[in-house]
């Protein structure tokens, strides 16, 4: 009896700092400033720059998600095959950059791609003509890839270390070659720690605004960058909560799958 | 019997610069049950993995019916393996764990479902076609591993220490099993076992194996009553191993006693071992027997009582017998001599670390 | 035949790794040499220096942002190992579904974006009249930390023997004399190594500090974001290297500990 009062501060604590504020957010989001219930805030999100911000953010996400996997998937498996009987730190070195402070692994980039940055200084030493590589999509996609690999990679690697050696070897025992036992026995079994990485790499790459504001310039607007000047600047925080009503269907989407595709917590990274 | 389907030539394999196999050389003969035998370590393991393609040999060459396919990868053998611990895909049904050789060969739907349904009642589980891989127990789990190998046609099923995980009774059954199925499929079977008792029931031919070397080969008849070392004899059931001087042929002097024996050609008073297992020993009043001791532990077991008598000279003689000596009383030892086995002693170093090293 | 085929794939496979690293690692090392660089150039290079560090060491503002950085990080993550580490005592101890229900809320920190986050801890601060400071960017770290310690805990404590316990007490000894010889000894490796991830976690966070701090105070990161926003000056290049050895020298005390659990897995 005694040992689940022990559970009073962590609950009390959850309550006022996880779901309070969760239910003010649908509070604000479902209210105008006066506080009279509105369904506006949220059916803001069809005006034309906040859809052409969602649209644009859920590309580059699934394009960075998409990059993530398959350069994560081959990763993964030869990690798995590196680390039989070694310690974990061959694995160590790839996950490491996950625990960079974010906001410096995009200034690496930025310090990279900028107009006279790095790799313009390299092309000019070579006599090749400057590329304007910053303030692209495609300078946001390669820091969202860069930043979020990791999260890719470990959950992914961690479900695949499940996987028992006799498991793969009786498929190519019962004559499977290594495309047929890729898809038919590493995919299926590694589904967890898919669902898990995909989540991992596409809610933060979703709701960004640090990357896009870093490397995507101030022309490009993601969603995240809409919300976040919704507090900062604009202050209207009824339309922000709305709009991020709007991003938590997406990552309620995610939860879900997460639910129903580990069950176990077999792919979770941390 | 046919002529020889396996053969492993010179074969060497060594782990991180341990060698684990050293220039093995085995024959398997179709349509026979050959078990690897030995206690961990001895290499068994890595033969069969040599043989089912999962581990190459450093050196040597695996022939297969004629042919050299030590470069082959496993899914190009014509063998399959049922594996330790069954090593099924929990992502599909026992149905679609059958039929997976069976897909992977573009065999057709209803020559499959044929051969789900034929392998299924071969291992007695007709109707779990749909069940899932967890919901069956360790026992059902072994059929299934064993179905989805033999649809294959395999030419030699490789099994890794199969009963591993089961428990005695279901163990007992399984062994059963293996019989009736090798005789009704008629194909040639390579089993892996630490289990002396599972080789003696099964096997048409054991392979005693120890650090990386075989050290008898024969029928379990062979291999129990006359053991060609140390090693063999320990390992396989329990014995009586003893020092003895082989005075001339077919007589060895133990503790100072002769015994005669049937063995011919050890030269005269030549040092050799003597094994002599503990229900080849008589009990009978002291004058009569070749050398006295007395009882000094007793345990019944059930079929037989289990005692050691020792001898003047302090030897502790284990005797399986139904007739009861009573602790403290003096007792005397016979031996018939067709159940004295001789075996030369050890000679040189490399020969100790071949046989006796335990 | 066979072996060369495996040698060719391992040259292919050590390939994709090399690429893989240079890519993860060219920027950090770039931003680390040009640390050192005496010329303020991004292009070239004026010769070794130490100024930008010391640049770094003597602007108020960075040493503010850093006692901010590592008092909040120590004060967050040991709170909420405290607060955790009760927290997974007692609902190991729950039924089935109570626990199933807590352990739901336990990852809503965890799965719920950063910014979603963020926002809703600061809409709850500005409700409860808590203003926006110090304070606040405590509560919230210790909020997103206390996580991290549960889900580091609870798999100790599952591997935890509830008939040890029970032999203390059967030895007589009392229920809180035997948990603290018995299971906690057994458990603390968990509860270090999540006192640990929350203090990373606390280092390395920008976002939810980024809407929960007030004006006039810094950490680190959102020291970085708005110094990033002006233009990059070198002696950003020195806090980053210094920070990034930092946080490697964490990491590798949590990895490589001896008692850290084995296998395939990493926190």
């Amino acid at each position: 009896m005694s040992k689940k009062l022990l559970s009073g501060p962590y609950l009390l604590w959850m309550i006022g700092f996880t779901i309070i504020p969760l239910a003010l957010i649908v509070f604000y989001g479902l209210t105008d400033k006066e506080g009279v219930f509105t369904l506006e805030n949220i059916l803001a999100i069809a005006t034309p720059e906040h859809r052409k911000a969602l649209w644009l953010s859920l590309g580059l996400s699934l394009v960075s998600t998409v990059f993530c996997l398959v350069l994560a998937y081959p990763l993964a498996m030869i990690l798995r095959k590196r680390n039989i009987g070694k310690g974990s730190f061959v694995v160590f070195i790839f996950i490491l950059p996950m625990w960079m402070n974010f906001l410096l692994r995009t200034l690496a980039w930025q310090t990279l791609l900028e107009k006279n940055g790095v790799i313009n200084g390299i092309l000019s030493f070579l006599h090749l003509p400057a590329q304007s590589l910053i303030n692209t999509p495609g300078a946001i996609i390669l820091g969202m890839v860069y930043n979020f690999l990791p999260f890719m990679v470990l959950p992914i690697y961690n479900v695949l270390c499940k996987i028992d050696d006799n498991t793969i070897n009786a498929a190519q025992d019962l004559g499977a070659n290594f495309f047929q036992t890729l898809i038919r026995i590493w995919f299926p079994l590694s589904v967890p720690g898919i669902i898990s990485g995909i989540t991992m790499v596409f809610v933060p790459a979703l709701t960004t605004f640090v990357i896009s504001n870093l490397l995507g310039g101030s022309k490009i607007l993601l969603i995240g960058n809409v919300i976040e000047q919704e507090f900062t600047r604009g202050s209207n925080w009824n339309l922000g909560s709305g709009l991020s009503l709007v991003l938590m269907i997406f990552i309620l989407i995610s939860m879900a799958l997460i639910a129903k595709y580990d069950k176990n917590g077999e792919g979770t990274a941390f | 019997m046919g002529q020889s389907l396996i053969d492993l030539l010179n074969v060497s394999k060594s782990f991180d610069n341990a060698l684990v196999l050293d220039d093995l050389n085995l024959s398997v003969k179709e349509n026979t049950f050959v078990t690897l035998l030995g206690p961990s370590g001895c290499g068994k393991t890595t033969t069969l993995r040599i043989i089912g393609g999962f581990e190459h040999a450093d050196t040597g060459k695996i022939i297969f019916d004629g042919q050299d396919i030590s470069s082959l990868p496993p899914n190009k053998r014509q063998l399959n393996t049922v594996f330790q611990k069954y090593a099924l895909f929990t992502h599909m049904n026992i149905q679609e764990n059958i039929a997976f050789g069976l897909k992977i060969k573009g065999k057709s739907k209803s020559y499959i479902d044929d051969k789900i349904k034929y392998a299924l009642k071969l291992v007695n589980l007709d109707g779990y076609e749909k069940r899932s891989v967890d919901s069956l127990s360790g026992g059902q789990q072994q059929r299934i591993a064993i179905a989805r190998a033999i649809v294959n046609e395999p030419r030699v099923l490789l099994l890794d220490e199969p009963l591993g995980a089961l428990d005695l009774k279901l163990r007992q059954d399984m062994q059963y099993e293996l019989i009736r199925l090798k005789n009704e499929l008629g194909i040639t079977f390579i089993y892996v076992t630490h289990d002396q008792e599972e080789a003696l029931t099964m096997s048409d031919t054991i392979v005693v194996m120890n650090q990386g070397y075989i050290q008898q080969m024969g029928t379990p008849e062979q291999i129990y009553n006359e053991p060609e070392n140390a090693f063999v004899a320990d390992f396989i059931g329990e014995s009586n191993i003893v020092p003895g001087i082989m005075l001339q042929d077919e007589l060895v002097e133990i503790f100072g006693a002769k015994f005669a024996c049937v063995d011919k050609g050890f030269g005269s008073h030549v040092p050799v071992d003597v094994v002599i297992r503990p229900e080849d020993i008589d009990l009978v009043p002291p004058e009569e027997g070749t050398l006295q001791g007395v009882c000094t532990h007793l345990i019944f077991k059930g079929v037989h009582y289990e005692m050691e008598v020792t001898t003047p000279n302090g030897f502790e003689w284990l005797i399986h017998s139904t007739d009861l000596c009573p602790v403290g009383k003096a007792v005397g030892l016979r031996v018939d001599p067709f159940d004295i086995q001789i075996m030369n002693k050890p000679t040189s170093e490399d020969e100790e670390a071949q046989g006796v090293n335990e | 035949m066979k072996r060369t085929k495996d040698s060719l794939k391992r040259v292919v496979e050590n390939f994709y790794l090399v690429i893989i690293l240079i890519f993860l690692y060219a920027p950090i090392a770039t931003m680390a040499v040009l640390s050192f660089n005496n010329s303020k150039s991004r292009t070239q290079w004026g010769g070794f220096t130490l100024k930008w560090y010391l640049e770094m060491f003597e602007s108020s503002a960075t040493i503010d942002a850093l006692t901010n950085t590592l008092f909040i990080a120590f004060a967050s993550s040991l709170i909420a190992t405290v607060i955790g580490t009760a927290a997974a005592i007692a609902i190991n101890s729950m039924k089935k579904t109570t626990k199933t229900i807590i352990m739901g809320i336990t990852n809503i920190p965890m799965l719920n974006a950063d910014i979603v986050t963020g926002i809703s801890l600061m809409l709850a601060f500005i409700a409860f009249g808590i203003s926006l400071g110090f304070q606040t960017i405590l509560i919230a770290h210790i909020t997103f930390n206390i996580p991290y310690v549960i889900l580091s805990v609870m798999p100790k404590l599952k591997q935890t023997s509830k008939s040890t316990y029970e032999a203390a007490l059967d030895l007589g000894a009392s229920p809180l004399y035997a948990f603290f010889k018995v299971v906690f000894p057994d458990i603390l490796p968990g509860v270090l190594s999540g006192f640990l991830l929350a203090f990373t976690m606390s280092l390395d966070d920008f976002i939810i500090t980024h809407f929960t701090r007030g004006a006039g105070i810094n950490t680190l990161s959102t020291l970085i974001y708005s110094e990033v926003r002006r233009g990059i000056k070198p002696s950003m290049y020195a806090l980053s290297s210094i920070i990034f050895v930092t946080v490697l020298v964490l990491l590798i005390i949590t990895n490589f500990a001896p008692n850290h659990k084995k296998g395939g897995e990493m926190i």
